[in-house]
């Protein structure tokens, strides 16, 4: 399959996911937008190692592995910052009986 | 021995410690005790070192030449070491140094024994601050003329300035005598600065600033002309601030200010003279410089005539005198510019003797009609103030020369000179010596002779002084008698010149080739002349009539508007100028730049408040066209 069809899918996922971030006040909704982005990137990052991996197949077995290896390093950082972030929500929402991130700006008083 | 001399500086410096810090507790009594105790105990070894002034031979000698050979060079510690360069504590005692200690602590002594009784109606503690001021000016002045160098010299030599300073501004809450105080001082610094920069020249040129070394014909012989030239005028200007000659002679007259012992003592006895000690002590550096020397000479004859000339029509006692002592030290400078060294340190002597003995008169004078200062509202004093009119008439005697008196055989010796040099020198010299002895008779004739011209209440309280105050005035009214007969030509006495013998091993004295007719004629031209000043006096002033305003004589009444002048082109343009640089230079542009700078972060800072506003959303749209930005900067700017 054409690479460009992978692009376009990401390019939707990523600025969905922009979008989302810019307008949603929900601070979770805002969280599942930012791993939207982060794996429409990974997506790219897959798709670009394949394609990668084809075009030097012959020259080198492992061609285009290094694509793979930053997916997972991205999923690793991924898990730990919903680990914190996740945690941050929850004490907004215990200290503002909320999600509202337009809550947060109480945090400068 | 070494530590006895120690003692004639110490001694009046522990007065002033003990009278300033103690001005608050000792009775007024004692701190006069102790402020002319002091001086008098220095006066007692100044005396012992001068009747042994033959044993100092056999102390160390730094220099090899032969002419300073044998003096005595008393070092006490290393003052200054840095590098090659040594400057050591050390005094010197000649017969140059004696001779100037005895004037100082001698006539010093009077002066603080006046003191005590002039200055009886201070309060108490202002009475100590003024002892303690007049013993710190001793003993500046005797670090001036004792130190075996130049630095040592400066030292005292900005003592007395600052003392000069202190005792000017005595009365501090008159905002006229600080400015007066002000004024000498910055005059005084202008000299200063020429000082030390001839010091300057000195080390660099000869790595050492000691007389032993300097003052000797193989180490001047190393300097070049311009060498000789520049440094000799830098010790000139030096001269011109302290001892009051033009340029910068306007301080003295103002320094009339103080109390009047103190204008008998600093601007009159000591002080002043210590730019005439300055050039006699390096006389072999300035006989190396004839065109210093031309200038000395033009400048002092220029000061005696100007400074003469404003005298005669001065209403003030104390202002007729200090301008007489700015023509006085005029004349010693135009001594020492045709290289009679000798009869300059002469006229120091005997005027010291005669001018304080003037002031001092004139404060008696000032002390009995109860300060009034104006000789118009004074006369007919002569029978209510007869000790001092007594004394008064011989210090005028004195200072115009009449014969026998102390002023007629320095005023003769330095004329003689003036007269071996250049006829228009000793032109203007005589002319000079007619209005000094005009000028003098008319203060006396106006001051005792009439009747008196003050308020009723003046009158009954006219009185003649304490016995504190007259018996320094009899001493120095003898002293003026007699203190000309050290000096007395070979033309009156076989085997005169004393003091010149005296000096030779110091200053070289001038081999003036004068046949004894011409000498007498001048002798007598000089006296005539003066008499006939006298004369003229008398039948103007002997009884007191209103003086006519011509505009000459405004002028005169106005110092020739020097002040003005002065005022006009230095003060004002400086005055100016400080305001431009303040307003312009300070304020416009380096304030104006540190405070934009702060103003700048201040105002960048309440600005950029504003994308702190705690929204996330706002956060993270920034965040967003910032990467947008950063993208299209990448592939549509960069390429």
């Amino acid at each position: 399959m054409d690479i460009k069809y992978y692009i376009f899918l990401s390019i939707a996922l990523f600025v969905i996911g922009i979008v989302g971030v810019l307008t949603r006040r929900n601070a979770i909704i805002i969280f599942m937008c930012i791993e939207l982005m982060l794996n429409s990137v990974n997506l790219l990052l897959v798709a670009f190692s394949k394609m990668h991996h084809l075009a030097n197949a012959a020259t080198s077995a492992t061609a285009g592995s290094e694509g793979q290896l930053f997916v997972f390093f991205i999923m690793v950082v991924a898990a730990a910052e919903v680990s914190v972030g996740l945690a941050i929500i929850v004490m907004l929402f215990r200290n503002t009986h909320s999600v509202d991130v337009n809550f947060l700006n109480r945090l400068k008083h | 021995m070494k530590n006895l001399i120690l003692l004639i500086p110490l001694l009046p410096f522990l007065g002033f410690l003990i009278n300033g810090l103690g001005r608050k507790y000792l009775s007024k009594t004692l701190i006069g005790i102790i402020g002319s105790g002091v001086i008098l105990g220095s006066f007692a070894i100044s005396v012992y070192a001068f009747l042994n002034l033959g044993k100092f031979t056999g102390e160390k000698v730094i220099s090899s030449s032969a002419r300073i050979l044998g003096n005595p060079v008393l070092h006490y510690y290393d003052f200054i070491k840095v590098g090659a360069l040594r400057i050591p504590f050390a005094f010197q005692i000649d017969q140059l140094s004696t001779l100037f200690l005895l004037i100082i602590t001698g006539v010093g002594f009077l002066i603080h024994l006046y003191s005590t009784a002039y200055m009886h109606e201070e309060k108490q503690d202002h009475f100590g601050r003024y002892f303690a001021y007049l013993n710190l000016f001793v003993f500046s002045m005797l670090l001036l003329v004792m130190g075996a160098n130049f630095v040592i010299m400066f030292i005292g030599w900005e003592g007395v300035g600052l003392c000069s300073y202190l005792l000017i501004g005595y009365w501090f809450k008159n905002v006229d005598y600080t400015k007066a105080a002000k004024k000498a001082f910055v005059m005084n610094r202008i000299g200063d600065l020429g000082f030390l920069l001839a010091v300057f020249w000195l080390i660099a040129k000869l790595g050492s600033v000691d007389y032993s070394y300097v003052l000797t014909p193989g180490v001047i012989d190393r300097l070049s002309t311009g060498d000789i030239v520049g440094i000799t005028l830098l010790l000139f200007l030096g001269a011109t601030g302290k001892s009051a000659q033009i340029p910068l002679y306007t301080w003295l007259p103002d320094a009339m200010a103080g109390p009047t012992p103190v204008s008998a003592l600093i601007h009159a006895a000591t002080m002043v003279t210590a730019g005439i000690y300055m050039i006699a002590r390096s006389n072999l550096l300035f006989s190396a410089a004839p065109l210093t020397l031309n200038v000395i000479a033009i400048i002092g004859v220029a000061t005696a005539f100007l400074a003469a000339t404003i005298a005669l029509r001065q209403n003030d006692i104390k202002k007729v005198l200090a301008y007489s002592t700015v023509s006085q030290l005029g004349y010693m400078f135009l001594a020492l510019g045709t290289g009679a060294y000798v009869a300059a340190v002469f006229h120091v002597m005997t005027h010291a003797f005669f001018k304080a003995l003037l002031f001092l008169g004139s404060g008696s004078v000032i002390h009995a009609v109860g300060g009034q200062q104006d000789i118009r509202y004074m006369g007919g004093l002569r029978k209510k103030l007869p000790v001092t009119y007594t004394t008064f008439l011989i210090g005028c005697l004195a200072i115009a020369g009449i014969a026998p008196f102390a002023g007629f055989f320095s005023k003769d010796a330095i004329l003689l000179s003036a007269f071996a040099s250049n006829k228009v020198l000793y032109a203007v010299g005589l002319l000079t010596a007619a209005m000094t002895a005009f000028y003098m008779f008319r203060l006396l004739f106006i001051t005792f002779g009439g009747s008196f011209r003050g308020t009723e209440e003046q009158a009954h309280h006219i009185h003649e002084s304490p016995a504190a105050m007259t018996i320094p005035l009899i001493i120095l009214a003898v002293l003026s008698i007699v203190g000309g007969f050290v000096g007395i030509p070979e033309l009156f006495m076989h085997g005169g010149e004393k003091l010149a013998d005296y000096l030779s091993p110091v200053v070289a004295s001038k081999e003036i080739q004068v046949e004894h007719s011409t000498e007498w004629i001048l002798v007598i031209l000089t006296t005539v002349i003066a008499v006939v000043a006298i004369i003229i006096a008398w039948m103007r002033y002997r009884s007191y009539r209103e003086e006519r305003k011509t505009p000459l004589a405004r002028a005169l009444e106005n110092k020739w508007y020097v002040d003005e002048i002065y005022d006009a082109i230095i003060v004002k343009p400086l005055n100016k100028l400080g305001a431009f640089v303040n307003t312009v230079i300070e304020r416009g542009t380096i304030d104006a730049l540190v405070n934009g700078v702060g103003k700048a972060v201040n105002y960048g800072g309440r600005q950029m408040r504003w994308l702190q506003s705690g929204q996330v959303g706002n956060y993270v749209l920034l965040m967003v066209i910032s990467m947008v930005l950063l993208f299209v900067l990448q592939f549509f700017l960069r390429k």
